[in-house]
């Protein structure tokens, strides 16, 4: 019965040496019947969300690349010709059109890695430091915790909209604050300036998702066994070697889950970006690229190509990482 | 170090007090860093709430304290009629997408968690690679999709279109939290001859209540904060939901905007996740490290 699922095959057996013969071919054709019946069940249960997510996220892909070869008008849908490999990129009297020709397009990616690299970077090593500072045992640590998550919880138009009014150029709290302490003498144009628009985003992400990360390390920490500590104590060796010798190493598997989780969402940034700098190329993420050719120039096509190529980027990073854990795991091993 | 200190009771004085010297600094440190922590977690929220209590040219001026107790922004925010409809729409697609997301996923869960069956583990494959998809990628074909059902600029359309992002969690931590659960409970079940859904529903189901507060929870959160979807598939101020309405607020020009109204709006819409995140801290974190890290 390989497909039987019930009670485990030692109780199986159990219950056939039990039983006599006849009651026991009758015993086997009733579980048979049962497992097929649960079999049947799963399925059942399983349908409304196969049936779901093959109608918002299967067919809505295969349809988006689909497009992506296609002319088609963000007005109307179904007038469309298929046109190939124009959309990507196509070369027509001496010039180079398609996305893969646009400048915009590869200055979004490189906006889209920078932001990537530096604010998870940076979440990272802030998130371990308030991880670590609350795994001390303090009175009021539960409320230090609450407070820390307030930040996750604003919704990031909500956040956007407050730290635009903060980093606002002319009456923003943030010069305020920095000329009071004389660290800049002139006002600065946080969202506007391209040379700190892109500064302004990820300062306000690494506001936002430090606690992410923190509480994702802290669950980690606390679940390390307390004898090592008690052992390198014994030792007399200093914390910072046992920090780096005995936590990093094994709160290092959790961190890396937690790293790929925010990294993979900070590839498809949009909202923070598209509300905080408000369409400026010098910001763009590939999200925001996509959605502008989509949306503003109706060109669905363009807009296609683009979400696919972003689409196939992080479907690969998933790939390798997950290649990289099992080669990892079977290291291990 | 006792016999240092029996040697030369002066240095063991000397020494003890440095360390206690260095504990306090140490403590002093440690106090620092979480109250470096705290402010900068608290302080944008607080200062939002302090811009929307000021009025007039006041609304220019920095100031760090609430010296200002005008409620006129909030009244502004409350009378503007379609700032309370998209109130309304976004409470209503957020309860729903909860509603769904823990019928179906703990349907799916139980599938999942409690049968073995062929093609189980390439349906949790499906389910986990979904929760990866950029949500651009699917914007077009989505759009095509919510256009044929007759569901474009309508809330419902939006409730249809969340599933995307929070199914494959919801399915996740239920089903891990499904096959925890003693198998002898479901026997017992199925021995009295219930069927599957009975055993679901009446069994499983009054031991699945921590696990589901925590995934509705979240789902609501992301369901209420969700911003792309929103605004591409709705038209009309009548339909949105708030975080596109507060996004879409805007002044005489697009220089002036009336920050006040903004930042109210922004605390009318943030407050209930505040209290939400506050009641049920515990809840929240278990269910974002449950998702993450048995992932």
């Amino acid at each position: 019965m390989p497909e039987y699922s019930l009670s485990n095959q030692s109780e199986d057996g159990a219950m056939n040496d039990e039983d006599g013969s006849m009651s026991n071919i009758a015993a086997v054709a009733h579980h048979n019947r049962l497992t097929r019946q649960r079999i049947r069940s799963a399925w059942l249960f399983l349908a409304p969300i196969l049936v779901l997510l093959a109608l918002v996220a299967g067919w809505p892909l295969l349809r988006t690349i689909w497009f992506s070869f296609t002319d088609a008008s963000f007005a109307d849908l179904t007038v469309y010709s298929f046109i190939g490999f124009e959309n990507y990129l196509s070369y027509e009297d001496g010039e180079w059109y398609g996305v893969l020709a646009d400048q915009e397009w590869w200055g979004s990616v490189w906006n889209t890695l920078f932001f990537t690299v530096v604010s998870v970077s940076a979440e990272l090593v802030l998130g371990t430091i308030v991880a670590l500072t609350l795994n001390a045992k303090f009175p009021g640590r539960g409320l230090v915790r609450a407070a820390i998550l307030i930040p996750w919880a604003i919704p990031t138009i909500v956040s956007a909209k407050m730290w635009g009014w903060m980093l606002h150029d002319q009456f923003g709290i943030l010069n305020h604050m920095l000329q009071g302490i004389g660290l800049i003498s002139e006002p600065l144009a946080w969202t506007a300036n391209a040379d700190l628009a892109l500064w302004a985003v990820i300062m306000v992400d690494i506001w936002k998702t430090t606690p992410f990360m923190a509480l994702l390390i802290l669950a980690s920490l606390q679940m390390l066994p307390s004898d090592c500590y008690e052992a390198a104590k014994v030792d007399g060796i200093h914390p910072v070697r046992v920090f780096f010798k005995v936590t990093v190493p094994l709160i290092m598997p959790a961190v890396m889950v937690a790293v790929t989780f925010r990294a993979l969402d900070a590839l498809r940034v949009f909202d923070l970006i598209y509300v905080l700098t408000s369409n400026s190329a010098e910001t763009m993420s590939m999200s925001v690229y996509a959605r502008q050719q989509l949306v503003s120039f109706q060109d669905v096509g363009m807009g296609s190509a683009a979400s696919t190529l972003l689409f196939f980027m992080i479907a690969l990073i998933t790939i390798g990482y997950l290649c990289l854990g099992r080669r990892q795991m079977a290291g291990d091993n | 170090m006792t016999r240092s200190a029996l040697r030369n009771p002066h240095r063991r004085y000397s020494f003890l007090s440095t360390r206690i010297l260095k504990k306090r600094a140490l403590q002093a440190g440690f106090l620092l860093l979480i109250s470096a922590i705290v402010l900068f977690s608290v302080f944008p929220f607080y200062y939002a709430i302090l811009t929307s209590l000021k009025s007039g040219p006041g609304l220019f001026e920095v100031s760090y304290w609430i010296e200002s107790f005008d409620l006129g922004n909030y009244q502004a925010v409350v009378s503007r009629d379609s700032f309370v409809q998209s109130l309304f729409n976004s409470v209503l697609v957020s309860t729903l997408v909860v509603a769904v997301s823990l019928l179906f996923g703990l349907t799916a869960a139980y599938a999942l968690g409690r049968i073995h069956f062929r093609g189980r583990g390439a349906v949790l494959i499906i389910v986990l690679s979904v929760s990866m998809f950029p949500q651009v990628a699917v914007l077009s074909g989505l759009f095509e999709v919510i256009r044929t059902l007759n569901l474009y600029n309508n809330p419902f359309g939006l409730v249809f279109s969340y599933t995307i992002f929070t199914l494959p969690f919801t399915v996740w931590v239920l089903t891990t939290f499904m096959k925890q659960l003693p198998k002898e409970l479901e026997e017992a079940a199925i021995v009295d001859g219930a069927t599957p859904w009975i055993t679901l529903t009446k069994v499983m189901m009054p031991l699945m209540w921590p696990a589901m507060a925590t995934t509705g929870l979240l789902a609501f959160i992301a369901a209420w904060n969700e911003f792309l979807f929103a605004l591409t598939f709705t038209l009309t101020d009548a339909q949105r939901t708030v975080p596109v309405a507060i996004a879409l607020i805007s002044g005489n020009s697009q220089y002036e905007l009336p920050w006040g109204i903004i930042m109210a709006a922004s605390v009318i819409v943030t407050v209930p996740l505040v209290l939400l995140v506050l009641a049920f801290q515990r809840r929240i974190v278990s269910g974002l490290t449950a998702g993450a890290v048995k992932g």
